[in-house]
């Protein structure tokens, strides 16, 4: 096979030269371990935020009051804004009402599964049990039955059940843990349901609530991570209907922030933008607060985008780099060409017709250049890996890239080598025999 | 391989040559006639037929140049030929032309039946390939490469498997008295065994015809005789057709037949003793 010959012949030529042919390709090198080094990195860095963020509920959409910018507010009067820096908190007027959620509900009904409230009133405290000195604390939080049911495995109802949105409605009831159960109750969790227990809320007023639902206490991450778990700081969660919660928080007329979640197959990433569009509508005439919606996936998707656009300005920079790097190859086969003059003659007297002679110095052009890519992946692959685990996340080289960066530099070997071949291959044998 | 001819017809051949050139001796005896006899009406075909060949360069520019002003050449299968002339008489580019290497500006060159002004690049490339071998003045073998992957190149462009390029390979720098030196590259062989190494490369595909380009013209006298000696083998044993080009009297003597070129035109045709002189 001719093939196998002009590939041991590459690599001779290449041997011959190993100083020359290394220079050559450098800029090959170059070029391409820069790109496998920034798509290791990119690849790893949003593998970890990905991996990290897709427990988290992807198809859900946050919709959140925001302070205006003052960029949305360019035009307005110089007192508008002043009031916007006086307020810190959304006045009542200004929260997203039942009305516009029901709006949305009808304008999209497809699209959404259903909506997660949560409203927190604050810190509670209570007398520890069989300790009446001391007080532990526990959040206080309104929600409706849909937060409620969509909690992961790890803390499901025990005893009891979840709160109800309509039979519930406006009466004081909770749902707690069995950690607080045993903490400011006392007895079996089991025995606890239908107890009353009384708070002494955020604001110094006492509520009192009767116990519907024990729920499987899990130590929030939080607590886990900062490892301060003291008995009566137990990072638990007292759940009381959403309506209660909200006439105790002052909110009653809508919310600061809810979830929507979307329902199965839909383009979450593109909904976001419906959403939010939706519900800032309501507040183009509202000075200071509008609505914005965001999801995990927008998240990770903006990140995803910022990197691309960094990993595109290193690949502009790669390829001005592989261009020169070729433009090398190109010159150093002309080089070869000139050089060799005396063989292409030789070759061509003893009957290579031209097609073997430019297959042979493709081929070489081709080697080179496939060396140089290569190297350039490993040491791509050694930088994108060391530069990973300097930002701590595991490094991930992508065996994509790095086939197309191989074939890329075979590319640059055909492209680059074509010209230089195909003048040996049109050299005149008896002109060749005679060069000296 | 198919254009190898079997050894069987190889024999006749050139036993025809034998008989032919018998025939061409008595006639000379006869008539005491130096120009070449017309061929017998029952002799094997030409390999070499030129008529008229002319080559110009510069053609339609103010230094326009003939160099070949009508050259008349046969050569039969099986013949050993030389040609002398001085520096400038068009020997290189009459050998040029022979080899197929360059194309005459006018006249008709028919190679082993094949007619040279028509054909294509390819063919003349495939013509080169299988029906002619080189020998340079200069040995122009490849660097960097053994002297039996020098000896497989041709046989490589003929397209032959790589195992019986290395056997045929080997047979052949045996032959030449090259075996001990196979793995061995150019640059660590004398000038001598590098001219050996290129008569193995020329004659590994059994071609038609062995084309050598002063030959001994780099080499000293001793080695000079070893590389003709070579020549004679080549000729007497393989009956190869030969034609060399030299400008040495005494080796265009040992030839069977000695043409004489001068300012483009072949201006002499002798008979040579077609055996190896004395050193």
């Amino acid at each position: 096979m001719q093939l196998f010959e002009n590939i041991s012949m590459a690599f001779a030529s290449v041997r011959s030269n190993k100083m020359r042919s290394l220079l050559t390709v450098l800029g090959i090198i170059i070029g391409i371990a820069a790109v496998i080094a920034i798509v290791t990195v990119g690849n790893s860095m949003t593998g970890s935020v990905t991996d990290s963020m897709s427990g988290m509920g992807v198809s859900n959409i946050t919709v959140s009051v925001q302070q205006k910018s003052s960029f949305n507010t360019q035009g307005t009067a110089q007192g508008v804004t002043l009031r916007r820096f006086m307020d810190t908190t959304p006045g009542d007027s200004d929260l997203i009402t039942d009305a516009m959620i029901n709006d949305f509900y009808a304008a999209f009904p497809d699209k959404v599964d259903h909506f997660e409230y949560t409203v927190d009133v604050g810190q509670a405290t209570i007398a520890k049990y069989g300790d009446p000195t001391t007080t532990i604390k526990a959040s206080v939080s309104g929600v409706n039955h849909a937060t409620l049911t969509a909690k992961d495995d790890d803390s499901q109802i025990l005893y009891g059940r979840w709160l109800d949105d309509d039979k519930d409605a406006g009466r004081m009831l909770a749902c707690v843990s069995e950690k607080f159960i045993t903490q400011a109750i006392g007895g079996s969790a089991q025995d606890a349901i239908g107890k009353s227990f009384t708070l002494t809320g955020s604001d110094g007023n006492l509520y009192t609530y009767f116990i519907v639902g024990v729920y499987k206490y899990t130590e929030d991450s939080y607590s886990s991570m900062f490892g301060s778990t003291s008995d009566d700081d137990i990072q638990t969660n007292i759940y009381i209907p959403l309506d209660v919660a909200r006439s105790i928080a002052g909110t009653a007329s809508g919310y600061q922030s809810f979830t929507v979640v979307a329902a199965g197959g839909v383009d979450v990433t593109s909904f976001v933008d419906t959403v939010g569009d939706f519900f800032a509508s309501y507040y183009t005439y509202n000075d200071s607060w509008t609505v914005s919606a965001s999801s995990i996936s927008s998240l990770v998707e903006s990140m995803t985008s910022m990197l691309n656009t960094v990993s595109l300005g290193i690949s502009a920079i790669a390829a001005i780099s592989l261009l020169v790097g070729g433009i090398g190859v190109m010159n150093i086969m002309m080089v070869s060409v000139t050089e060799r003059t005396r063989e292409i003659g030789t070759r061509k007297a003893l009957g290579a017709p031209g097609s073997a002679i430019r297959m042979q110095f493709i081929t070489e052009s081709v080697i080179l250049c496939l060396i140089g890519g290569v190297i350039g992946v490993v040491l791509g692959i050694a930088a994108g890996v060391g530069l990973s685990t300097l930002m701590q996340v595991p490094g991930k080289p992508s065996v994509a890239s790095i086939l197309v960066a191989v074939g890329f530099s075979m590319a640059i070997g055909v492209f680059f080598g074509y010209y230089p071949a195909n003048k040996a291959a049109k050299l005149d044998p008896i002109e060749a025999l005679r060069y000296e | 391989m198919s254009q190898t001819p079997t050894p069987i017809r190889r024999g006749d051949a050139a036993r025809d040559t034998e008989a032919f050139a018998k025939q061409i001796a008595a006639n000379l005896l006869e008539t005491g006639n130096q120009q070449a006899p017309a061929p017998a009406p029952d002799a094997k075909a030409p390999l070499i037929e030129m008529h008229g060949i002319r080559k110009s360069y510069y053609i339609g520019k103010p230094n326009e140049l003939e160099i070949l002003h009508g050259i008349d050449l046969t050569v039969y299968p099986g013949e050993f030929v030389a040609i002398v002339g001085e520096s400038g008489s068009g020997k290189s580019t009459l050998m040029n032309i022979i080899g197929v290497l360059d194309k005459p500006t006018t006249g008709e060159y028919t190679l082993d039946g094949v007619n040279i002004p028509d054909a294509k690049d390819n063919q003349l490339a495939d013509i080169r390939n299988r029906k002619i071998g080189f020998v340079f003045q200069t040995y122009n073998l490849i660097g960097r490469q053994s002297a039996l992957k020098n000896v497989e190149l041709p046989m490589l462009y003929a397209g032959v498997s790589g195992s019986e390029r290395t056997r045929r390979a080997k047979e052949w720098l045996e032959r030449v008295g090259m075996g001990e030196r196979m793995k061995h590259q150019p640059n660590e062989l004398s000038g001598g065994q590098k001219q050996r190494v290129a008569i193995a490369r020329a004659m590994v595909n059994e071609p038609a015809l062995i084309l050598a380009d002063e030959p001994t013209g780099a080499l000293d006298s001793q080695t000079s005789r070893t590389v003709m000696d070579l020549f004679h083998e080549m000729h007497d044993t393989y009956h190869k057709t030969i034609v060399l080009i030299t400008h040495n009297p005494e080796l265009a003597n040992e030839c069977e037949r000695v043409l004489t070129l001068r300012d483009g035109l072949i201006v002499g045709e002798r008979k040579g003793s077609g055996k190896r002189a004395a050193l």
